[in-house]
């Protein structure tokens, strides 16, 4: 399916990217050229094959439930833009 | 007297145990060398106290007896490798200003086997590109100039490409890279070093900047097989915090060293034969294959009938991947805030995304966005995975009949900066003979085979089984006890 203007709109506000209308149409192209190119993976036979899930066997590890970290606070903040009374701050987000 | 910046790690290393200089005198020659190299953009922060911090430290130990793997050692580490109290940016304006408060595991592991940081190197944007020119701190150059009297600036590859570039230029006698598609092993052919991707779950994913979780694997890049097999044995081991992380013990990599290939089967994989494969490329496969014939090994014609399908697979998964990994640069926690007046939360999102991420990583994460919406993703995400496996089964069957493969590492030698920029699909197709053992996991290699006709380097991939990092070096070593690349760039900057 050819990649449209609107759909180019709708996938930048997916990804939460703002795009200007001039940046939206100039990425119609680029973008139907890849997606146009990675569609000739539709050719491929799959039938009866399972899609990959890890390239080397190896099982999720358990540990013990146990809080093995925090009391880091500070050093969790120390790089955000805004942090207020410990913690992060945004916009209002309740009107 | 010996010039200390021309030493190999494991040079360095043994000359500093010996007695021969002190490790203070050699993290000077470096920083020096670093200091003066401001035209090739390789780092983006120098880190000369660290440097020389370590270097005390290794003098200190030598006194008392107390040596560490790489006392001694500096050398230069990938800005995508998060280092305590030092700025880490993956080369974006997103990350401008982000200095950790922790240590990545393979950069914490180095610092304790006794390695100096002489700085963070530049690299392609959150490692997105395959020529260094997607970084936002600017291009790298590489040190190397073709032979035609021009002075065309080349890409020194990416998207390791100052670690590649620093490593040429004698700025670091190695460096850490990360390979998704084949961030170590494109640049290394681009300027006639080695680097190794060991096989995904060796080395810690742990405090590395994520571009593609189940593609990203750390490696060494340097001058010398015998160089990369000491820093890998220090970079891998098994690490809790990464839940990929394969828990096995390190081999004695370096020890094990061997060019003697009797005994061994290489698979040549036909499916490589590109059309339009340059000729000077395939004169340079079949030297490696004469070279390697010469260390002892048979060599088979193998197929890969997936081959083509891969670099398609990759620029799904990878994007997709990328796409969910890089939702976490929101203005929030870290990084970036760009707040519009008036703006809501959502607004704040949009904006902060648009100002901190340069056009290819947008690309990238909107193509993966598409992949994985609603409607679309069993048509290709699923797909690829599915694709995926039949690569990843088509090497297992090639290597039923052989114990590795042997292949370019890149269609061409470097090509100039702004060459191919303008198309993002010519690009890509750069890492047509990489990405395959990416998808697959297995560890791979690039080593220097020889110069073109402009007087620029080329590389030979060696590609093999999962866990056998040995039997890669050991090619590698037979290839470059024969091949006798000694070429460096000319000092221009």
């Amino acid at each position: 399916m050819a990649i449209d203007l609107q759909t180019v709109k709708k996938i930048a506000s997916l990804a939460r990217i703002s795009v200007t209308d001039g940046e939206a149409e100039a990425l119609v192209p680029e973008l139907n050229n890849i997606i146009g190119w990675v569609e000739q993976l539709g050719e491929v036979d799959v039938t009866g094959v399972e899609p990959m899930t890890a390239v080397i066997p190896n099982t999720l590890r358990l540990r013990d439930d146990v809080v093995t970290d925090g009391n880091v606070r500070d050093k969790v903040l120390a790089n955000a833009p805004q942090a207020e009374h410990g913690f992060f701050a945004v916009p209002k987000v309740i009107e | 007297m010996t010039n200390l910046t021309d030493l190999t790690v494991a040079q360095i290393r043994d000359g500093f145990r010996a007695g021969d200089f002190t490790a203070r005198e050699v993290a000077e020659g470096f920083n020096a060398n670093v200091a003066a190299a401001k035209a090739l953009n390789a780092f983006i922060v120098e880190t000369p106290d660290h440097a020389l911090a370590a270097a005390d430290a290794a003098d200190k130990a030598r006194g008392e007896g107390a040596l560490l793997p790489l006392s001694g050692v500096p050398i230069g580490m990938k800005d995508l490798f998060c280092t305590a109290g030092v700025q880490t940016t993956a080369a974006s304006h997103m990350l401008e200003g982000f200095t950790p408060t922790y240590e990545s595991t393979v950069s914490g592991k180095l610092w304790a086997a006794g390695a100096g940081m002489l700085g963070k190197l530049n690299l392609d944007q959150f490692a997105m590109g395959s020529s260094n020119e997607t970084s936002f701190f600017g291009s790298v150059i590489s040190p190397w100039k073709r032979n035609d009297g021009g002075n065309a600036a080349l890409a020194p590859g990416g998207s390791s490409g100052g670690s590649a570039s620093a490593i040429s230029a004698r700025l670091c006698p190695a460096a850490t890279g990360t390979d998704t598609g084949g961030s170590i092993r494109q640049p290394a052919a681009f300027v006639g070093i080695s680097g190794i991707k060991p096989t995904y779950g060796r080395c810690s994913r742990w405090g590395v900047v994520a571009f593609a979780s189940s593609l990203d694997q750390a490696g060494p890049m340097a001058r010398t097989i015998r160089d990369n097999a000491i820093l890998l044995e220090s970079m891998a081991g098994f690490d809790p915090k990464d839940s990929t992380s394969l828990d096995l013990p390190v081999p004695n990599w370096e020890t094990a060293l061997s060019s003697d290939l009797r005994g061994k089967k290489v698979g040549i994989p036909k499916e490589y034969r590109v059309d339009g494969m340059p000729a000077e490329i395939e004169a340079l496969w079949e030297k490696g294959i004469a070279l390697l014939k010469d260390a002892g090994a048979e060599v088979v014609e193998v197929s890969l009938p997936h081959t083509r399908y891969a670099l398609p697979t990759y620029y799904i998964i990878a994007p997709a991947e990328a796409s969910s990994n890089l939702a976490r640069y929101d203005g929030v926690r870290y990084g970036l805030r760009d707040l519009p007046d008036g703006a809501n939360l959502q607004d704040m999102y949009a904006a902060t995304r648009a100002a901190g991420f340069g056009p290819e990583v947008k690309r990238r994460i909107m193509i993966g966005t598409y992949v994985l919406s609603a409607g679309f993703y069993d048509a290709y995400y699923t797909q690829a995975q599915k694709v995926r496996t039949l690569i990843a089964r088509d090497f297992g069957r090639a290597f039923e009949s052989c114990d590795l493969l042997l292949t370019p590492t890149a269609p061409s030698a470097a090509f100039a900066l702004g060459e191919k920029q303008a198309d993002p699909l010519a690009m890509y197709l750069n890492d047509v003979f990489t990405v395959p053992a990416s998808l697959a996991g297995l560890p791979a290699m690039s080593v220097p085979g020889g110069l073109d006709s402009q007087g620029l380097p080329l590389g030979l991939q060696i590609i093999g089984k999962a866990l056998d990092e040995q039997g890669v070096l050991n090619a590698g070593l037979a290839i470059e006890e024969r091949a006798g690349f000694s070429a460096r760039p000319d000092q221009w900057w």
